[in-house]
This record gives structure tokens, C-alpha cells and sequence, in this order.
């Protein structure tokens, strides 16, 4: 999978890797007078403002801690050092000089939670028109644009994101069109930039939607698509481009091979590339599997259709979000390896929701998917933890056999292997990133407060600490001492 | 806190023993051994409620009381029991599907002055919605109107009316609706452009009231606004509460300012910015219905938003009231309970919030509490009823057992197989499952 950017420093890591080249430098770098093809994204705008993690050395001692990796510890104990989970452990672990210690008896640890679906910055509070720019309403088919280049860093939400055990978001655009644009995975290291944000490790992402909302906004138009069977045209007219694209980009490729293994590649016979099409290259890499598939989706035929489209040109859907009938298709679900990103009990809005029930993460667990509870919401971000409460206790009192464990995994650890990043977090294990959630009670609990959180090693957010705003837009709007102590 | 005039009570109360005298059931019932809160601050250990056939609570104390002869006996052996809970803000039984205009019953629409739009006549009991909202522990709502500058009229609602299996109206109108937001078309644009069309509105509702016989003679001087509307206004002049939905602080003195003027018996809702001006508020004893999980400045009168606002308003002396202003998810009232617990609000003032303030608030005296003379809306829980894990495993209402059966618990049984996909519903639920299963 291809990297987003570059040159986030691990402060620690850096001296480490000194030796190790330029972090500048492509990757795949193939010579200064000779075009990759397609363009790798390491050829898009640089990240110029690299944020700096320090990461803390700290061992919590006689916590229960929930691994989301099967186990359960209770009066565990785990350290946690260079921004990785050192060790985890029943039994003591001897504390290192540089340590702090924690004594978290009769408090929880968690991984970090990770939504699959947000909106922070690309709708922004205050919810103004200015805010606006997660729908590049303009065709139904934008598969060029991208969320990373929207996205408000200061947005308010993402404080009160962090402040609820959040360490990693993935923002999308809408689901105005068929094809929406690129999504943005972030991790929880407030920046000035939203580039300075990006989880680099995550794959790229793409966004696209199915259903009413496309049909409804293009039909207003009078435009196609106005209807299901026009989402469906639209959806394979434009596969179908891609694949056209890709058939060309193969044989410039072919040609190339072909032309650097004769005897003397003369410069005046080397082929010309085809010109680069930004819009259309997503799809290309999203055939050639280099990037994950989030599609928005309620209804169960609705979504059946889309996989049978994926199928004929040869592409993976990754996560169905909101997902609410998903229920009724687990079985295919679990044999396509899709995964449901939905609500606990959303429902109502529109037709395409009114058949959500409580127990669809549930069904989705016991049918052999990965269930996710993702958020859709800057309000329902904060709590992810009673969302997956919710599901978790509606599936249980229905009788639907789900551990505790599993429905963490909702929230972190199905999530992370949405977002392609289950190998570095997700679950509280040894090599782990130091992704971690300190709460003062049980976090199926509604009481439960997430008291401390570290993002790769680093204390991003403490509730014992000052409370200071991480958005800018909301310095100085009130007098300090009327300032909410801690959201 | 008395907020009605007695004639208005009295026609509730008629209202209500009409309904209540119609239940179907023949004996008392009486749930014994749980803990009972019962919404006035007291906590019986291994109490005991007596249900009167007449669907109002009899009597309320531990499980040794007198137990009525023919009494059934309902041994909780544990579990929580409650008052049922009571959402004073939403749309309940007006919105079928949001999407669907045909569906939309809560808005009026046309001008900004829609005094006499009346929700209770839109209100629909068979809303699939409202058996969904029994599973959160909800027994009653206010169901408000929406759009406009005066938005008309709410109803109380049951969330079942026992002769009907459904919900049902139980007072109507329950307070007049007046959205104090920014925006809107024409004068309400800005804020002095909505406070000048209230000030004329309320100036001529009382030259209606003081010239009711000229006017209907043809000796008028213009109005500005039609004979229902002006009709409907003259009752908030000290009858009717006035809910004003506000929520930046300045609105809210403006808005009391407005009261003052024209003696209205102001109630705020949302309330973002309340808690800046919450010794006012308590001064004037102005109730305040608050959703504690509104903490993001979504608009620019919201920036004072904050996640401990009902905790402060109630540390204040403010009477505080809990809402979802939500239309599906109602259910989730108790989880917004449980989150205001979170913020510092005790569990008491949060009970309260959702169960006797309402009731206080809007005159239902008959409801929000246990206690003998009160309607039996009541909620069996398996534990806190504020926590996560706890599940509604009785309810009543008006003395009736309720089923908790609903839509998404049927589509939920239909899938919880796959055999048979896609094939037609071979069965129904009958009356009789839905009697005996929801307690499954």
C-alpha cells in the first residue's frame, strides 16, 4: 500500500533512523529522468508541517485491562514505551527508571477508539455554509477529491473527540455522489495542518455512496442519476472509464518494460506516457487494490447490488457504512470480508434507515463479520463507547451469545482493520502502537469518563490537566473561569 | 409550582379520569420487592405499589403494606422501579419518516404566525416510532410543533392508551411554542425584526381580547395576525406556558423581558447558553429544558454550549428538564439522564428531570411521580435506569401492562435466522404474542 506522506517524526525514533536515508526521498524512486506510472502519491504536495510525538514511558499497574485481543486482565499491568505497548502483563512488571507509574486500580484500559466514519472538519461547528465541504456536489462522480483537502485541524469536535477515548478518524466526503473522493484517516496529534494529522500508515481510502441520497440530490436536477437503476449506470459507465484507463496505463507499462530490455534504449524511441487524469487515477489504483472502499449503504439489495458491481470489475468493498440492514445479509457479508460500519440505534430518517434494529452489530458479530460502530456525528464521536454499549446489551438481552470482548472490538479493533491499520492498533498488545485509553469506570458504563488518553505514547489528552482549547476558534470566547472545565 | 388556572386543571383532570375510568382492567395490581425511586427524592428498599383498577396509583410503601384481597401480585424480586419517564420536547407521532415530506406533520408551514396550529390534531398513535420509544423506559411526551416564529400549540401524550393499544393524547394544548433562532424569512430575519413582530402580535391579542365583540362586528382596526391565531395567543396571557426555544444568552433575557411585558409564563428550551444566565432563570423560577449532550457550539448561539449546563442550572435553583428533542430515538432519554449523572448532575435532580419536573412543569400534576392519586405510568427496570446495561422489563401505563413488543423487535425474530429469506412473512404477531412476549 502507498503512503500519504512523509516525515511525521517519532522525536525517539528519529535518532534511530538517522542512518537510514532522507526521509524525502520516493520510496520507489526509479530515477530522476524516468515517470512512475501511474504517479505514486509520494509525488503529491509534501507534508511541510511534520508534527513531533513525545512519546511518555508509563506503567499502569492493577488496571483491568481490556486487550480487545481475547483477553482480559484483571489487576493487569502494562508499560508502555517509545510510543509502542512494551509489555502486558498479569503480573508486575518492574518499573523503569524514566517511568511514571500509575496506580489505576478499579480503573480500565482500553485501546484507543477509532471511528471509521466522521465528518470533523469537512463539517465543522458551527455548522455554518462556510463550514460546508464535504459534498463536492457539483457531479455525481468526484473520485479526484479528497477529504485531506478539506479538512478543518481546528475544528471543535475533534477535542471533544479525544476527550472520549478517540485516537484515529477516518473523515469522508459525503455521500451526496456515487463516487465521493478520497477520505483521510487522522490520528489524534493536534497540528496545524490536516496533513500533519494523517495516520501515514493507513492505506488510502475512497468514498462512495449508493442509494437514495445520490439519486435524490442529482434527480432534484434533473440529472442522472435520478433513480436506482441511473446509480447503477453511472456507477459502471464510470468503472468501466477506469478500467480503460488502467487498460492504457498497462500498456505504456508493457511498453516501457519492453523498450528498457532492448539492448541499447535509445531516449528518441522510448514511449510516451498518456497523460495523467487526477480525477481518474483513484480508480485505477482502487483496481489495482491500493486503496480501500467505504460505501455508503443502508439497504440490504442495495448493497447486494453494489458488491455484484465490485465483482464485475474486479474490486473490493472494504466496510459498508451505516449499513443498517446488514443484518439481513450477514452471511454474504462475512463471505465477501466486508465489514459493517453502522449506528446502535439510528433509524427513522429515511426510508433506506427504517428498517435498522438494535441488534445489527450483533447479528453481524454471530453471522461471522466485523462489526464496527462508527459515529457519522461530531455528538455520537464522543461516546462511541455507549454506542457500542448499546448494540452490545441489545444483542445480549436478545438473546444473541457476544462477549465482552467482541463488542470492544466494535469500537477498535474491527475499526483499525477497516481502516487498514489492525498490524500497528486496535488491540492492547506487545508491538502495538501506545494507542490508550485510561477510564475511571467501565467503558460500557454510561458514567464512565475517558480520564487519560496517549496516541502513539503520547498524552494527548488528560482531564486532570488544564483543560486548554485545541481549536483556536474557541480562545477568548468567554471569560476563563466560565470556560467548560473539561468537555 | 402551580402554572395553570383551575378551570384548565379541572378539564385536564376530567380529561385524564375519562380516559383512566376506561381501562379495561378488572383488579388491583401490586408490584412488590424492588427498589422504588419515586421521583420525589425518596428511595423505598424492597417497596411495594398498589395499581387501583381505575389506572391510578394507590398506595406506595414497603412490601408489607396492606395488599388489597383481590390483588395480583407481581413479585419483582429485585429490579428498579420508576416513574415512567416523561421526554417534554419532541416530535413524537407528528414525523413518520423525516424524509418523506407526506410523512411531516409537526410544521405547519406558511407565515411565521401559526398560534392556533395544533399538534394533537396531527398526533398519530399508530407511529411506529412509539412502541420503540416504550424500550427506553418512556411513558409520555410532549409533542411540539416546529417552523415558524410562533409555531402553535403542543400535546401530552401517552405512549399508550389502553382502551387502544396505542398512544394517546391526554392534554392538549400543553403549552404555545414560540422559536426565539436566528434566521427566517422577511422581518424575523434579525433578532430586533422578531421581537418587534412578537410585541405587535401580543399588543394586538390584547386589543383582541378587549374588543372581541367589535371585532366581530367589523369595528377592528387592522390585526396582525388571524382571529384563531390571536384567540390562541390571549391564552398564554398567565394560562397557557409559553415555551420559547432559545438559546443564547441574550435571547433569553430578551425573551423574559417579552414575558414580563405581556405576563406570560415563560419556559426555556435547548438552552445552550442558559447556565450564563442561570441565577435569572432561577430567580424567576423559569424551567429550563435542557438536552446535556448538546456540548458542541453548533451555531453561533450555541457557543456557550457545555456538557455540565444541567448540572449548573440545578446547582443554580433552576428547574431542570431533560429532553432528546428528538422524534425516533426517545429512547434514548435515559441515556441522556445517565450522561447529565456524568456531568455532575445527581441522580436525583436527573430522575427528576425526566419524570417529575415535566410533569411540574407543564401542570400534569397527575403524572411524574409515585404516589397514591397518581397515574399509574410506571417502569420496571432491571437496574439503574440510567446505565447502559439495564433493559425495561415491565411497563405500565395508566395502570395497563404494556407490551415492549415493537417493529424492529419483529424484523429482529424474522432475521434472526436467515432460513427463509426473502420468502413472504409467514405469520403475523398475534395479540397474544405480543402479550406474552415482552418480557422476552
Amino acid at each position: 500500500m502507498m503512503q500519504r506522506t512523509f516525515g511525521r517524526v517519532i522525536v525517539a525514533l528519529a535518532l534511530l533512523a538517522a542512518g537510514c536515508g532522507g526521509s524525502q526521498a520516493s520510496q520507489t524512486s526509479t530515477g530522476e529522468d524516468e515517470v512512475v506510472w501511474p504517479p505514486n502519491y509520494d509525488q503529491e504536495p509534501r507534508n511541510l508541517t511534520p508534527t513531533e510525538v513525545e512519546p511518555e514511558t508509563v506503567l499502569f499497574e492493577k488496571a483491568t485491562i481490556m486487550t480487545a485481543a481475547g483477553e482480559t486482565l484483571l489487576e493487569g499491568y502494562m508499560l508502555i514505551r517509545d510510543g509502542e505497548i512494551a509489555e502486558v502483563s498479569s503480573k508486575s512488571i518492574e518499573a523503569p527508571d524514566d517511568a511514571e507509574v500509575i496506580d489505576a486500580e478499579g480503573k480500565y484500559l482500553t485501546p484507543g477508539l477509532i471511528d471509521t466514519h466522521s465528518h470533523i472538519g469537512v463539517y465543522s461547528v458551527p455548522f455554518v455554509q462556510a463550514h460546508s465541504d464535504g459534498n463536492e456536489a457539483t457531479s455525481p462522480t468526484t473520485p479526484g477529491v479528497d477529504a485531506a483537502h478539506a479538512s478543518w485541524p481546528q475544528d471543535p469536535a475533534l477535542q471533544r473527540a479525544i476527550a472520549g477515548g478517540v485516537t484515529a478518524l477516518q473523515i469522508l466526503p459525503g455521500s451526496a455522489n456515487l463516487m465521493g473522493g478520497r477520505t483521510v484517516v487522522l490520528e489524534m496529534h493536534p497540528g496545524i495542518s490536516t496533513q500533519s494529522m494523517v495516520f501515514e500508515e493507513a492505506p488510502d481510502g475512497l468514498k462512495m455512496a449508493c442509494g437514495e441520497n445520490p439519486k435524490r440530490v442529482y434527480g432534484q436536477r434533473g440529472q442522472m442519476p435520478s433513480t436506482r437503476m441511473g446509480n447503477t449506470k453511472v456507477l459502471r459507465d464510470t468503472f468501466q472509464r477506469a478500467k480503460e484507463m488502467k487498460r492504457e496505463y498497462d500498456d505504456y507499462r508493457q511498453k516501457l518494460e519492453k523498450w528498457r530490455a532492448t539492448d541499447e534504449p535509445k531516449e528518441s524511441n522510448k514511449p510516451e506516457p498518456p497523460s495523467r487524469d487526477l480525477s481518474m487515477e483513484n480508480l485505477v489504483r482502487l483496481l489495482e487494490g491500493e486503496m480501500l472502499l467505504h460505501v455508503h449503504c443502508y439497504r440490504a439489495d442495495d448493497m447486494v447490488k453494489f458488491l455484484e458491481i465490485a465483482d464485475e470489475f474486479g474490486v473490493e468493498i472494504r466496510s459498508f457504512h451505516h449499513a443498517t440492514q446488514a443484518y439481513k445479509i450477514r452471511d454474504i457479508l462475512a463471505q465477501w470480508d466486508v465489514s459493517v460500519s453502522t449506528w446502535a440505534d439510528w433509524w427513522g430518517f429515511k426510508i433506506e434507515a427504517h428498517d435498522a434494529i438494535p441488534q445489527n452489530a450483533g447479528l453481524v458479530a454471530k453471522g461471522g463479520g466485523r462489526a464496527v460502530i462508527h459515529s457519522d456525528s461530531s455528538f455520537g464521536i464522543q461516546h462511541l463507547n455507549q454506542e457500542a454499549a448499546k448494540a452490545y446489551y441489545a444483542a445480549k438481552h436478545a438473546g444473541l451469545d457476544i462477549s465482552e470482548n467482541e463488542a470492544l472490538r466494535w469500537i477498535t479493533a474491527n475499526p483499525a482493520w477497516t481502516l487498514g491499520i489492525s498490524d500497528i492498533t486496535g488491540t492492547l498488545e506487545e508491538g502495538k502502537r501506545a494507542d490508550v485509553v485510561l477510564w475511571s469506570d467501565h467503558p460500557f458504563s454510561v458514567y464512565a469518563k475517558a480520564r487519560k488518553v496517549w496516541v502513539e505514547g503520547e498524552r494527548e489528552y488528560d482531564r486532570e490537566r488544564d483543560s486548554r482549547p485545541w481549536s483556536d476558534f474557541e480562545v477568548g470566547q468567554f471569560p476563563t473561569e466560565q470556560r467548560e472545565p473539561s468537555p | 409550582m402551580m402554572r395553570r388556572t383551575l378551570p384548565r386543571l379541572l378539564a385536564c383532570l376530567v380529561l385524564f379520569v375519562g380516559l383512566g375510568a376506561s381501562a379495561t382492567s378488572s383488579a388491583q395490581t401490586v408490584l412488590r420487592g424492588a427498589t422504588i425511586h419515586t421521583g420525589t427524592g425518596e428511595t423505598l428498599e424492597q417497596g411495594a405499589v398498589v395499581v387501583g383498577a381505575d389506572g391510578t396509583i394507590e398506595d406506595v410503601g414497603s412490601s408489607d403494606l396492606d395488599i388489597p384481597p383481590e390483588a395480583e401480585i407481581v413479585d419483582l424480586d429485585g429490579g428498579v422501579v420508576t416513574p415512567g419517564l416523561i421526554d417534554a420536547h419532541t416530535k413524537l407521532g407528528l414525523v413518520g419518516i423525516w424524509a418523506v415530506s407526506k410523512t411531516r406533520d409537526h410544521n405547519r408551514g406558511g407565515g411565521p404566525i401559526r398560534a392556533a396550529f395544533r399538534t394533537a390534531d396531527a398526533f398519530n398513535p399508530q407511529n411506529a416510532a412509539i412502541p420503540i420509544t416504550r424500550t427506553g423506559g418512556v411513558t409520555s411526551a410532549i409533542t411540539t410543533p416546529g417552523g415558524g416564529l410562533v409555531q402553535g400549540q403542543s400535546a401530552w401524550v401517552n405512549l399508550a392508551d389502553p382502551d387502544f393499544g396505542y398512544g394517546g393524547v391526554v392534554d392538549a394544548p400543553t403549552a404555545m411554542h414560540i422559536s426565539y433562532g436566528p434566521g427566517g424569512p422577511g422581518p424575523i430575519r434579525s433578532r430586533g425584526g422578531r421581537m418587534e413582530t412578537l410585541r405587535e402580535l401580543y399588543d394586538d391579542a390584547e386589543f383582541y381580547r378587549n374588543h372581541e365583540d367589535d371585532y366581530d362586528e367589523n369595528r377592528s382596526r387592522d390585526l396582525a395576525a388571524s382571529r384563531l391565531d390571536l384567540e390562541a395567543l390571549i391564552e398564554t396571557f398567565g394560562e397557557l406556558p409559553v415555551v420559547f426555544e432559545v438559546h443564547k444568552a441574550n435571547d433569553i433575557r430578551s425573551v423574559l423581558e417579552l414575558a414580563d411585558e405581556y405576563g406570560l409564563d415563560p419556559i426555556v428550551a435547548g438552552g445552550a447558553e442558559a447556565w450564563m444566565v442561570a441565577d435569572e432563570l432561577a430567580e424567576r423560577d423559569v424551567p429550563v429544558i435542557v438536552n446535556p449532550m448538546k456540548n458542541l457550539p453548533t451555531q453561533f448561539q450555541t457557543l456557550g454550549a457545555r456538557r455540565d449546563s444541567a448540572a449548573i442550572l440545578e446547582e443554580a435553583g433552576v428547574p431542570v428538564v431533560l429532553s432528546t428533542f428528538d422524534t425516533h430515538n426517545v429512547r434514548r432519554l435515559r441515556q441522556l439522564a445517565g450522561n447529565a449523572i456524568r456531568a455532575g448532575l445527581s441522580r436525583e435532580a436527573a430522575l427528576a428531570a425526566v419524570t417529575r419536573r415535566p410533569a411540574e412543569v407543564f401542570g400534569l400534576d397527575a403524572h411524574g411521580t409515585i404516589a397514591s392519586g397518581q397515574a399509574a405510568n410506571l417502569v420496571v427496570w432491571s437496574d439503574d435506569p440510567f446505565e447502559m446495561s439495564t433493559r425495561v422489563e415491565r411497563m405500565y401505563i395508566q395502570g395497563e401492562r404494556i407490551s415492549l413488543d415493537n417493529r424492529q423487535q419483529a424484523l429482529f425474530e424474522r432475521y434472526r435466522t436467515l432460513e427463509g429469506r426473502g420468502e413472504p412473512a409467514d405469520e403475523r404477531i398475534s395479540e397474544d404474542d405480543a402479550e406474552s412476549s415482552d418480557s422476552k
